[in-house]
């Protein structure tokens, strides 16, 4: 278990063990995998089979942009003949209706626009104490959405200056990027 | 183009309905309209399914739909706008009515929600924006998109969580008058406010539920409208817009563009004065996912001036008899959200409205005959007005 990718699937399995344990119990005493629903009692068929969907996302047209996370660079796309700055990054730039793009690092600097905390947790985040996105205006004028790194989220304001990290995330152990107070 | 009507509304009791799949969920709505437009299943020339689904077991709903109501060999497809499914369903019914198509068109919305567990139901709505960018690394759900305009609008505009919880108060106040609303019960701001956060500053009480629900519409063209009723509701004009997949790419967090560029679309339609569209309608609904969704909604749409819309509802004029009555079906907030029949859901209850016969307690006065429906898919992502008249338009 050396990165997040392992460590949540663990994770998951770990999650759905115990309830799947009883409908099997059920299924296996009654001879369906049918169950009481545990709001209302209604008889609820639980499906026997469960599709796993894990996605294979091409990333050759913004590779470059993606790569440079690894130098620890946030970039975004400059159009070689607009000069239009694309972030999310992106191959081809629909204006100009060329696919001639350039790496443009963003500036690390940036106003908070806006932010949450997200105390109810998608399963596949589950993992996570309550965490808080935010949206910072970076000097180059561009947006990023990214997670902040605070101890006390009251201590947020709009405007508030913060600064780019890109580093591999404790505990989930791949790079990423998020905001700190500057 | 020719004219449409609707000329039979039907709608399932909305809620967690453990008790009925897909299929015979749909089946309540759809049978509920047949009878209210006198017709039958033979009278249909084809169907539209309005079904996000993901969450739910069947891949195709349409063809699952059309064979256990009796439609099929009739074509039907499946049409989806994240939680503006509903009104794009309605949409693309209306289109084939207008272009001459089709005379008689069924539409209906459904959802299953809880076939999936809640956490599974966060997930899969949290990657509804764009998955790669905002939802991989950072893990938002829409609850926490839309925290993001309730932070920005409320620091900038001193709108605060009790003004929020008003709007939850007020709706959950209209679902009590609806037999057919997931909520059956009043609540209070007190209890409102000591709700626990889902996405700071959104609070559990002031997000619309995970809910199963259908709703039906028979619509038909003028030319055989006459055939269903006397008295039908005719779909005055449509806008549609579509906002950007990522939330960094929008400008600000205090409205949705979208919504501001399909209620001109639909206004401009109808020869509504986009700067006093008020004056214009008896009742409305707004796409209130989450409290701060109807209070930016009620500006977007210009019911409201920016920055003082959160003022009307401290003051309640979108109650009945204020200024102008706002999601007295409960809304999504108290009837419920069940993404695909949420937008039909709300056309059902403004026919109903428009045609004097709503439920006790929550029917508005109606002078002017006419109402707005505004469906969000998403945060902002995809928006879909439709103006509806008791008039020939």
């Amino acid at each position: 278990m050396k990165t997040v990718i392992l460590k949540l699937k663990r994770f998951l399995d770990g999650l759905f063990e115990d309830p799947l344990k009883l409908v099997d119990d059920v299924t296996d005493s009654s001879g369906l995998p049918v169950v009481p629903d545990q709001k209302t009692g209604d008889p609820i068929w639980v499906d026997v089979r469960e599709i796993r969907m894990r996605y294979t996302i091409p990333i050759k047209g913004v590779h470059p942009y993606i790569d440079s996370l690894r130098k620890g660079r946030l970039a975004a796309a400059k159009c070689r003949s607009c000069g239009k700055i694309y972030f999310p990054p992106q191959r081809d730039c629909p204006r100009c209706r060329v696919s001639d793009m350039e790496v443009h690092y963003l500036s690390p600097e940036g106003e908070l626009v806006t932010w949450t905390v997200i105390n109810v947790k998608p399963l596949s985040f589950m993992h996570h104490k309550d965490y808080v996105v935010g949206i910072v205006r970076l000097r180059d004028g561009i947006n990023v959405l990214a997670w902040i790194d605070i101890d006390d989220p009251a201590k947020l304001d709009v405007g508030m200056r913060m600064r780019l990290v890109v580093d591999k995330r404790p505990d989930e152990n791949y790079i990423t990027y998020w905001f700190k107070p500057a | 183009m020719r004219r449409v009507a609707i000329v039979g509304v039907g709608i399932s009791r909305y809620g967690y309905r453990s008790d009925s799949n897909l299929a015979e969920l749909a089946w309540e709505a759809i049978n509920e309209a047949l009878n209210d437009a006198g017709a039958g299943v033979e009278d249909i020339d084809t169907y539209i399914v309005g079904n996000a689904g993901v969450w739910s077991s069947e891949p195709l709903p349409a063809v699952v739909i059309g064979e256990y109501a009796g439609l099929q060999p009739k074509n039907g497809i499946r049409v989806e706008a994240a939680c503006a499914t509903g009104l794009a369903a309605t949409r693309t019914g209306y289109s084939l009515i207008a272009s001459g198509e089709a005379d008689v068109v069924l539409v209906v919305g459904v959802e299953k929600m809880n076939e999936s567990t809640t956490p599974q139901v966060v997930e899969l709505i949290g990657r509804a924006g764009n998955y790669f960018w905002e939802f991989e690394n950072f893990g938002l759900t829409f609850p926490g998109y839309y925290a993001m305009y309730a932070t920005a609008y409320m620091k900038r505009y001193g709108a605060t969580e009790e003004d929020l919880c008003m709007v939850a108060v007020k709706n959950h106040h209209y679902a009590s008058l609806n037999p057919k609303a997931h909520f059956q019960k009043r609540i209070t701001v007190e209890e409102c406010m000591s709700s626990r956060y889902v996405a700071w500053p959104i609070k559990l009480y002031d997000s619309s539920p995970i809910t199963d629900g259908a709703a039906a519409l028979i619509l038909a063209s003028e030319d055989v409208a006459g055939k269903f009723t006397d008295s039908p509701v005719w779909i005055k004009s449509w806008g549609y817009a579509n906002g950007t997949s990522n939330l960094s790419r929008r400008s600000d967090f205090i409205g949705f563009e979208s919504t501001v560029v399909a209620s001109r679309m639909a206004y401009k339609r109808a020869g509504i004065d986009p700067d006093n569209p008020v004056k214009f309608f008896d009742v409305v609904t707004v796409h209130d996912a989450f409290t701060i969704a109807e209070i930016i909604g009620m500006g977007d749409l210009g019911l409201a001036k920016r920055g003082e819309e959160y003022k009307l509802v401290r003051e309640e004029q979108t109650y009945i008899g204020g200024l102008i009555p706002v999601n007295v079906d409960g809304g999504l907030k108290g009837k419920g959200h069940p993404i695909g029949a949420t937008g039909v859901g709300m056309i059902v209850d403004l026919v109903k409205q428009l045609q004097q016969r709503a439920d006790k307690g929550r029917q508005a006065p109606i002078s002017r005959g006419m109402a707005l429906a505004h469906n969000v898919g998403g945060t902002g992502h995809y928006v879909f007005t439709a103006v509806l008249s008791v008039d020939k338009p």
